[in-house]
């Protein structure tokens, strides 16, 4: 008879959970991306230490200065230092991306697990959802900091906002799914409680999904952030963001298209890695694009 | 010497194109000739249905590679054959028909069309022509009403009818050789019956040579002439019908036959006084579909559904497909909240109880899945998930660890297993860890729901062994839900037959299995495949009686 055996106990204990790494450097482009990023994360937290003068001290003797070894990108119209600047404006924008990422995340976790879990709940909460998700996400974020006043908190909430019917739309899919799961019917039989089959056993599900969310809510809260500075709705004009920096170099484009140039290349290269990595994220995570990968 | 149709000597197939590589098909030789049935019969991963891939040259490209051996069909070497010519070979010369029609057949296209395209394809009939051919094609399955079906779309047929089209499909340019991978395993036994005839039919009025895959003793014992058991992706041994069912040289095939359980009941045992377990009065649950317009329409899934459980004692519900008794299952259970009607348990009422009335009832009835791939967490170990009921009841963490310790070690798993994951361990194992969960919070009554119907017979056997054993051992009451009868027969005391959500006959197994009043419970007997043997001791049935 076949006695069934273990399998070899040499086998490594890993969990699916466990998101592995190695997608991170698995194609030269995909090197490039999270150097890049690491690079440009590295350079906002060290900002301090980088930056070669004060981003906010006004200079008018120095007005639209030329790259010089004094300022390596040169001035802006109020002689501030334009490296300085760009190096501490990512200080801002790096941290509403993550911020909105994770504020996103949080939110929208808790109402899809709940909507997904109750009949009831879900009639409601995805109705208000649709609501939100029918206002286009610009004219949301600027009503709610014309409301509320600019701030990097209002601004980072008017961004947050729209982001979370994506987050809770995608978080009650997987749970819907998960829940007809013989597993969960099996903790509801063992007298397990609500919220401990929404946390044990219905959460874990939403995690790979979730970490790819959260990498397109970072970009996009970029640059939603730079529209927003850019129509001048955003935070105040002498906190340095890439997208303030953008929105005043405007008025000077045709004399020293540098003050646009910079910052946009920067606010580019942050979103095209994040954007890569989200990407490539989703297809290791996603054991149904593995396969497909496999089956070249 | 009738003509030899397939002929496959020495198949290698491995895992990629190193020498090295792990072959999945290892030096399999097989011969079907005309007119016959070669049975190939194993447990699931011997490597049967990768046989029939690589003769229909449908093996997934770059990843299974045949390296050795030749298949030749009728005198064609096929191995070496270009795509272009296998097209060609598919339908005219060989076909497969596969286990689930469903989708196996394209959903948005009438089935009608879907036989004419095999036609359009391969002959240069005009389209009257070919929709005669069709017709008569679909009545030569005994499909009824063709002209209507002709013009159905799949999901308006029913299991067997699409089976039927299948073969209709493959049958249609009158093939050599038929290959059928488990062709009635998704089919309720009555419809399998019918399929079986069918093929034996075609076969007897075309000649086709039929390579017949399954994993069913039973379906074994209906259909073949010759019989080849496979294991590992070997060949174990191969043989006429008889002599294998009869005197298998192999141990392995002697483990395997003996592995199928008998569909004569097992002796009763004792009839005892205990205490009444469980209850289920006038059980009744009624799925309404609200539509739009119109009024609701109501489905009845059980109705009224009475049984009685003692303590020690196991009551089987039987049934076919759709017959409502994983309904009551799950009614009694609490999962799905029963329409009407009373579940008593352990002289306590609780099918009007609410969600925290019902809490500390929860415990003393647990129930065991089908599926053993998705009754376990995958993210939480063994240890874990065993742990988690006796917790919920306030047991202190490490004492419920150490429980769970002791039941892997009452379900015969090592104790080391307690801190792995689910996808460490194959299907019969998860289910014993599934069985050691359910037992963790000592329940009065185990429910087991289909709990060895995805198993292999033979891990089927230790899994039927071991509930049987821990019956034994504490005492519990066990509803027993199957839709094999072969399997109610050794484990059930009392069975419950049902049909369409009612209940149509119960009993003593022992009476119900053997003396049947009711004619559908006769015709479930009936269609039972290979009810004529008596696997386990080798012989016919009717020479056991003599």
């Amino acid at each position: 008879m076949a006695i069934e055996t273990l399998p070899e106990s040499s086998l490594p204990i890993t969990t699916p959970l466990r998101p592995r790494f190695g997608f991170l450097a698995s194609t030269p482009i995909m090197t490039a991306a999270t150097i890049c990023l690491s690079l440009i994360i590295l350079m906002a937290i060290f900002a301090p230490l980088l930056a070669p003068h004060d981003p906010v001290q006004l200079a008018p003797s120095l007005r639209l200065k030329p790259a010089s070894a004094e300022f390596p990108l040169g001035t802006d119209a109020y002689g501030r230092d334009l490296l300085s600047r760009i190096i501490y404006g990512g200080r801002i924008s790096l941290l509403i991306g993550l911020g909105a990422a994770v504020f996103s995340i949080s939110v929208g976790l808790l109402i899809g697990l709940v909507s997904g879990f109750f009949k009831w709940v879900d009639a409601v909460m995805m109705r208000i959802m649709d609501g939100l998700m029918a206002i286009p996400s610009i004219l949301l974020a600027i009503a709610v900091v014309s409301l509320s006043g600019a701030s990097i908190w209002t601004v980072l909430v008017a961004i947050t906002i729209p982001e979370v019917p994506r987050v809770a739309r995608l978080v009650r899919s997987v749970v819907l799914t998960a829940r007809e799961e013989p597993y969960v019917e099996a903790a509801i039989s063992l007298g397990s409680s609500l919220p401990k089959i929404m946390w044990r056993h219905l959460m874990p599900n939403t995690i790979a999904p979730l970490i790819v969310q959260g990498t397109y809510v970072c970009a996009s809260a970029v640059l939603t952030e730079a529209i927003l500075s850019f129509l001048g709705a955003g935070i105040s004009p002498e906190t340095p963001t890439w997208g303030n920096i953008m929105a005043e170099g405007r008025a000077y484009f045709q004399i020293k298209p540098s003050l646009i140039f910079w910052p946009g290349l920067l606010l580019s290269i942050a979103i095209l890695s994040v954007n890569l990595i989200g990407d490539a994220a989703r297809d290791a995570l996603d054991p149904r694009m593995k396969q497909r990968g496999a089956g070249k | 010497m009738t003509d030899i149709v397939l002929d496959i000597n020495n198949l290698v197939v491995a895992l990629g194109k190193q020498p090295g590589a792990s072959r999945i098909i290892d030096d399999v030789s097989l011969r079907v000739a005309e007119r016959e049935t070669l049975c190939l019969v194993g447990e699931s991963g011997s490597g049967k249905s990768v046989t029939s891939l690589t003769v229909m040259g449908l093996l997934q490209k770059g990843s299974l590679i045949p390296t050795g051996g030749s298949v030749k069909l009728v005198g064609e070497e096929l191995l070496t054959a270009s795509d272009r010519r296998l097209r060609q070979l598919r339908a005219t010369r060989m076909a497969m028909i596969f286990q689930e029609p469903m989708t196996a057949l394209n959903p948005v296209v009438p089935v009608g069309r879907q036989i004419d395209e095999v036609l359009r394809v391969h002959t240069d009939l005009d389209a009257r022509a070919r929709r005669r051919k069709i017709l008569a094609m679909m009545e030569h399955v005994r499909l009824p009403d063709v002209e209507r079906i002709f013009a159905s779309y799949p999901h308006r047929l029913s299991g067997g009818q699409r089976q039927r089209i299948m073969i209709a499909m493959a049958l249609v340019l009158e093939p050599k050789l038929l290959i059928a991978d488990e062709p009635t395993t998704a089919l309720d036994v009555t419809t399998q019956k019918q399929i079986l005839t069918l093929i034996r039919d075609l076969q007897r009025d075309h000649g086709t040579a039929v390579l017949f895959i399954t994993h069913d003793m039973g379906v074994v014992a209906e259909i073949a002439d010759r019989v080849a058991v496979m294991r590992h992706g070997r060949l174990v041994e191969s043989g006429p019908l008889d002599g294998i069912l009869r005197n298998p040289l192999m141990e392995y095939t002697r483990n395997l036959l003996a592995s199928v359980p008998s569909l004569v009941p097992r002796a009763p045992r004792q009839e005892t006084n205990e205490p009444v377990v469980l209850e289920a009065n006038e059980l009744c649950k009624i799925y309404r579909e609200r539509s739009f317009f119109g009024k609701a329409r109501e489905v009845p899934a059980a109705k009224n559904v009475t049984l009685t459980l003692r303590k020690g004692r196991t009551l089987g519900i039987v049934g076919e497909s759709g017959s409502g008794k994983s309904t009551v299952a799950r009614c009694i259970v609490r999962l799905i909240d029963p329409t009407s009607g009373g579940v008593r348990l352990v002289g306590r009422e609780i099918s009007e109880l609410s969600r925290r009335l019902l809490q500390p009832h929860r415990k003393k009835i647990q129930i065991i899945f089908q599926d053993p791939y998705r009754s376990l967490n995958p993210r939480v170990t063994i240890g874990e998930s065993i742990a988690e009921g006796p917790i919920n009841y306030g047991m202190p963490r490490k004492e419920a660890l150490s429980k769970a310790r002791e039941l892997l070690e009452l379900v015969h798993l090592p104790v080391d297993a307690i801190s792995r994951y689910p996808h460490q361990f194959s299907g019969g194992q998860r289910q014993r860890i599934a069985i050691a969960r359910a037992l963790a919070l000592d329940p009065e009554v185990l429910v087991a729901d289909e709990a060895v119907s995805a198993l292999d017979v033979s891990v089927q056997a230790q899994v039927l062994d071991l509930l049987d054993e821990i019956q034994k051992r504490l005492g519990i009451g066990l509803l027993f839900i199957t839709h094999d009868l072969r399997v109610a027969a050794q484990i059930c005391d009392d069975v419950v037959v049902m049909q369409h959500g009612r209940v149509v006959e119960q009993g003593p197994a022992a009476e119900v299995l053997t003396h049947p009043k009711e004619a559908y419970t006769r015709a479930l007997l009936d269609a039972a495949p290979g009810r004529g043997w008596d696997f386990a001791n080798f012989r016919p049935v009717a020479e056991a009686a003599e």
